[in-house]
């Protein structure tokens, strides 16, 4: 058993956990964060995607105690006070989304493409997206919404 | 305020859930007390299970027990069924052997089940998974369908591996039109296997509460009381009275949700077992791959008869089609009532013949995928109809416009047993062809072609069949089950709505639509109607979400209830306003009474209902209608989607270029949500098209794409973005005129993207149309073209 400790949400958090405890592992059991969503075993859909330190991760990818001291985010906390992210109110307004289960990765792979490349082309969301799969959207709103989002976090 | 009557774009009220981490899928649950099962799975195709021993595992640190087949048999489990019996050309039963949820003496498939572990880790149980000895006496595997019927035999019941033979139409009849042909089209196709891969995958807890002696199962399924009645009417033998099937927010299913499956049936029973611990499992993606129904999977030879002119005078159909190791819930009805009766398309076809033979091999079940036997009865229709055209010198689209049914033919009776009630097809047509610039392909193309690139454009004209019903016909068909579904409307007194439906969605948005329905209907503010879906404990009856039913069925269900709600509250407004019932008049949620300005909103006749100090005498108290709907006939929506292509001759990649899609749909509720699903089938389609292939190991039986890195799933940029738009022919039979559009899709898509690619190409190549096989075939056509 290790201990580890970091910031998640903003909220500092210290648990044992076995060594082998993947981070997304421990979002949801031991945090009951349980938006973090897991859908392969091969590091291939995105599902379960949170941004470690500002970066976009797959959590099933990580240690919990590769974390160890990080700030993490998941997309329960990507809305402030009650106010959706432009990034999740985007995606609610171009149908972003249908049965939800990639949904909280998508939004916060999103999030961090429009933060290295605040303007991308559709080509540019596509190719970012490509570490995330919908089975549901086609992508087509998917990459709708990230372009409105992009607009409006421009200002 | 957002617009949110009929037809308006409202966005969705459950994303806000969805879109903060807050859904409730399966997994996310865990019970007081849980427990963890790991199913040891057959690492084998085809064997005898010779000795297997559990002691070492059981022993393992944090086991809590250990169950095997025999376990299950002692208790007198029985077997998975599956819902839907054919009945052959020579008028016996299919073949319905046994599939026990765990192995007894035999594994069938990479996969099977063989045991269960259940842990108070899931990493202990996997752990001791490992302790279980299992001597596997090796049979030959039987992977290719069409050799299957002289492989090894799976099942004692089914002689030559053979689940049925099985037609449809007027055998002499088509000879007779292929007699009179001017020309025939023959095609040898095989429409690929394919993996449906929900994102959520599967997950069960089972829960049995040893006071009330009541069983709980959590499961992502489609249709919870679907999966009540089989667990307790043919599997588990329990009162349905006893057993409460919950299915909280379901992360996509496409079909392969619908079906009973072994790992939940084994959760719910392992609970009693284990003195109530609630039992959790939750398929990991290689597990899912494995274990989950897949779809599709013929090979068809198909001819096409033509006459002089173009007129199609028949259409042979000969298909063998993989129903996989054992028989899933429904399997046997995609080959058959769900394609051959679907061959008419959306043409005049005077005569149509179907032979199919479904055959047991060595690989997972299969079943209803997106579609299910339509995108295989379009595929076959329009692969054939454009290779027709381009054989005989016409153009593809009028081809198919000259042998459009008319719309003075409708209802029209199809030679496959359905009638359809209402299209134009020619609208469609139009628009698509528009759309596209049908016109201005031979330049596009000439731009292509001088770029080095070689330049596509492909056209499918699909029908399908939505919401499989009425009960009574497909009865005499072979189903075991109705084909209704019911809804209860329910006035709280302060005046908002409840809504119990027995349709689930799993993605398609059904607490928005049918809000959307019922606030239009009585006239009452949206956000005071809640839509309750996916429990047996909340909703009395139902039969779920699949087949592109549940607002042609669903929704007409809660159309019924409403209206019973309507025809009581009147019989209250009227003695309030002291009127005859004749007299009062409802809309826009108030009663008034004809020619005054006397009325009552239906939130004070709610009221009264449940404070009945001033009522009419006879009325019952209480303002709650239960209604169920039993469709009249399928909804057929159709319509035309084109596709084109570039393709790069000295890499083999294909990029598709555009995409429109015009789709008859009937009334629309909410087109942001319609245009949803139709993206997604799109999707669906090209994958299949493109990029999906499920294959198994031909001597070994082993999966070898069994996981991301092998099956290719469709990534956001195999896509353009699709244009979409709709016409309307509202159905003629359900009460919203609806028709179903979850389906459609991933209906049309296959044909029209290989119809695309081997236009570009000049030559026929299967699904799917990977980049090696492209570019052997550009490079082929080159080297025609140099010599």
């Amino acid at each position: 058993m290790v201990t580890v400790s970091m910031t998640v949400n903003g909220k500092q958090v210290s648990k044992e956990v076995e060594g082998r405890t993947l981070l997304v592992q421990f979002l949801r059991d031991q945090l009951g964060l349980t938006g973090t969503h897991v859908g392969c075993d091969t590091s291939q859909c995105g599902a379960c995607v949170v941004h470690i330190d500002g970066t976009s991760v797959k959590s099933c990818t990580v240690l919990a105690a590769q974390a160890d001291g990080a700030e993490v985010m998941t997309i329960e906390g990507l809305a402030q006070t009650g106010q959706l992210h432009p990034m999740q109110e985007a995606f609610r307004e171009h149908h972003g989304l249908q049965c939800g289960f990639c949904t909280p990765g998508m939004v916060m792979s999103a999030v961090d493409l429009l933060k290295e490349n605040p303007d991308p082309s559709d080509r540019e969301i596509r190719e970012w997206l490509q570490g995330n799969i919908c089975r549901c959207t086609g992508y087509h709103n998917i990459v709708k919404a990230i372009q409105a989002a992009a607009q409006s976090m421009r200002g | 305020m957002a617009d949110t009557a009929v037809g308006s774009r409202l966005e969705r009220r459950e994303d806000r859930r969805f879109l903060t981490g807050k859904g409730r899928y399966t997994d996310d649950i865990n019970r007081h007390g849980q427990a963890h099962a790991y199913f040891l799975r057959s690492p084998v195709a085809h064997a005898r299970i010779g000795a297997l021993d559990t002691a070492e595992a059981e022993r393992a640190p944090g086991v809590i027990a250990v169950f095997t087949g025999k376990d299950m048999e002692a208790d007198g489990v029985g077997s998975l069924p599956c819902g839907w019996v054919v009945t052959d050309r020579h008028g016996a039963p299919h073949k319905a052997p046994p599939h026990f949820p765990l192995a007894r003496d035999r594994v069938r498939y990479v996969g099977d089940h063989v045991a269960v572990v259940i842990a108070e880790t899931l990493g202990q149980a996997k752990d001791a998974a490992d302790l279980i000895r299992v001597d596997y006496e090796e049979l030959p595997a039987v992977i290719d369908l069409l050799s299957a019927a002289s492989g090894e035999l799976l099942h004692e019941a089914a002689p030559g591996n053979l689940c049925y033979d099985w037609e449809l139409g007027d055998k002499a009849a088509t000879e007779a039109g292929f007699a009179k042909a001017a020309h025939v089209t023959k095609l040898d196709l095989v429409n690929n296997r394919l993996i449906p891969n929900a994102m959520e995958p599967r997950a069960a807890i089972g829960e049995w509460d040893s006071g009330t002696e009541e069983y709980t199962l959590y499961s992502t399924s489609q249709n919870p009381h679907l999966l009540r009645l089989i667990l307790c009417a043919f599997v588990l033998n329990l009162p349905e009275s006893k057993v409460r099937v919950i299915a909280p927010d379901v992360g996509g299913g496409f079909g392969s949700k619908i079906f009973a499956y072994a790992e939940e049936t084994v959760c719910t029973w392992a609970s009693k077992k284990i003195d109530g611990r609630p039992v959790k499992w939750t398929a990991d993606r290689g597990e899912a791959f494995l274990s989950d129904a897949h779809g599709r999977d013929h090979v068809t030879h198909c001819e096409l008869a033509l006459d002089a002119d173009g007129h199609f005078l028949g259409l042979k159909v000969d298909t063998t089609a993989n129903m996989g190791a054992y028989l899933s819930s429904f399997s046997t009805s995609v080959p058959t009532y769900l394609y051959a009766t679907l061959l008419a398309g959306q043409y005049q076809t005077p005569a149509i013949y179907a032979n199919v033979k479904a055959v047991f091999t060595n690989t997972a079940p299969v079943d209803a995928y997106r579609g299910a036997g339509r995108p295989e009865a379009t595929y076959v229709i329009e692969r054939l109809v454009e290779i027709a055209a381009r054989e005989t010198g016409r153009d593809p689209a009028e081809l198919r416009r000259l042998n459009f049914i008319r719309p003075d033919q409708f209802p029209y009776q199809t030679p496959v047993a359905l009638q359809y009630d209402i299209g134009d097809y020619e609208p469609s047509l139009d628009k698509a062809l528009e759309m596209i610039d049908y016109q201005g392909f031979g330049a596009r193309k000439a731009a292509s072609e001088a770029k080095g690139k070689l330049r596509g454009i492909g056209l499918s004209a699909y029908i399908e069949a939505c919401g499989i019903a009425p009960s009574a016909v497909v009865g005499s068909l072979g189903a075991g089950v109705g084909l209704w579904e019911s809804a209860t409307v329910r006035f709280n007194a302060t005046g908002t709505v409840s809504v119990m439906t027995g349709a689930h969605s799993h993605g398609q948005g059904h607490e928005t639509t049918f809000a959307q329905v019922v606030a239009e209907k009585l006239g009452i503010p949206y956000d005071n109607v809640e839509i309750v879906h996916g429990d047996t404990g909340r909703i009395s009856m139902g039969m779920g979400t699949y087949g592109s039913r549940s607002l042609a069925v669903g929704g007409s269900a809660i159309v019924k209830a409403c209206d019973k709600i309507i025809a009581k509250g009147r019989k209250i407004a009227a003695h309030l306003m002291e009127a005859s019932e004749g007299d009062v008049e409802f809309k826009d949620g108030k009663f008034t009474v004809a020619g005054t300005d006397k009325s009552k909103a239906m939130a004070e006749i709610a009221f009264t209902a449940y404070v009945p100090h001033n009522y009419p005498e006879g009325v019952e108290p209480g303002l709650d209608e239960t209604a169920f709907y039993d469709p009249l006939n399928f909804t057929y929506p159709a319509g035309v989607h084109i596709a084109e292509v570039e393709i790069d001759p000295d890499t083999g990649i294909t990029t598709i270029a555009d995409w429109v899609a015009v789709d008859d749909f009937g009334n629309i509720i909410n087109p942001m949500i319609v245009e949803g699903q139709v993206h997604g089938g799109i999707a669906q389609g090209v994958g299949q098209a493109l990029l999906e292939h499920t294959v198994y190991d031909r001597e070994s039986g082993q999966l070898l794409t069994g996981s991301y890195m092998d099956y290719a799933m469709p990534r956001a940029d195999n896509f353009p973005a699709f244009r979409v738009e709709t016409t309307v022919s509202a159905c003629t039979h359900n009460p919203l005129g609806v028709k179903g559009c979850g389906e459609a899709g991933a209906i049309a898509a296959p044909a029209a993207l290989m119809n695309a690619i081997t236009d570009a190409l000049g030559v026929e190549i299967d699904m799917p149309a990977t980049p090696e096989k492209v570019w052997r075939a550009a490079q082929a056509r080159l080297r025609v073209a140099a010599e």
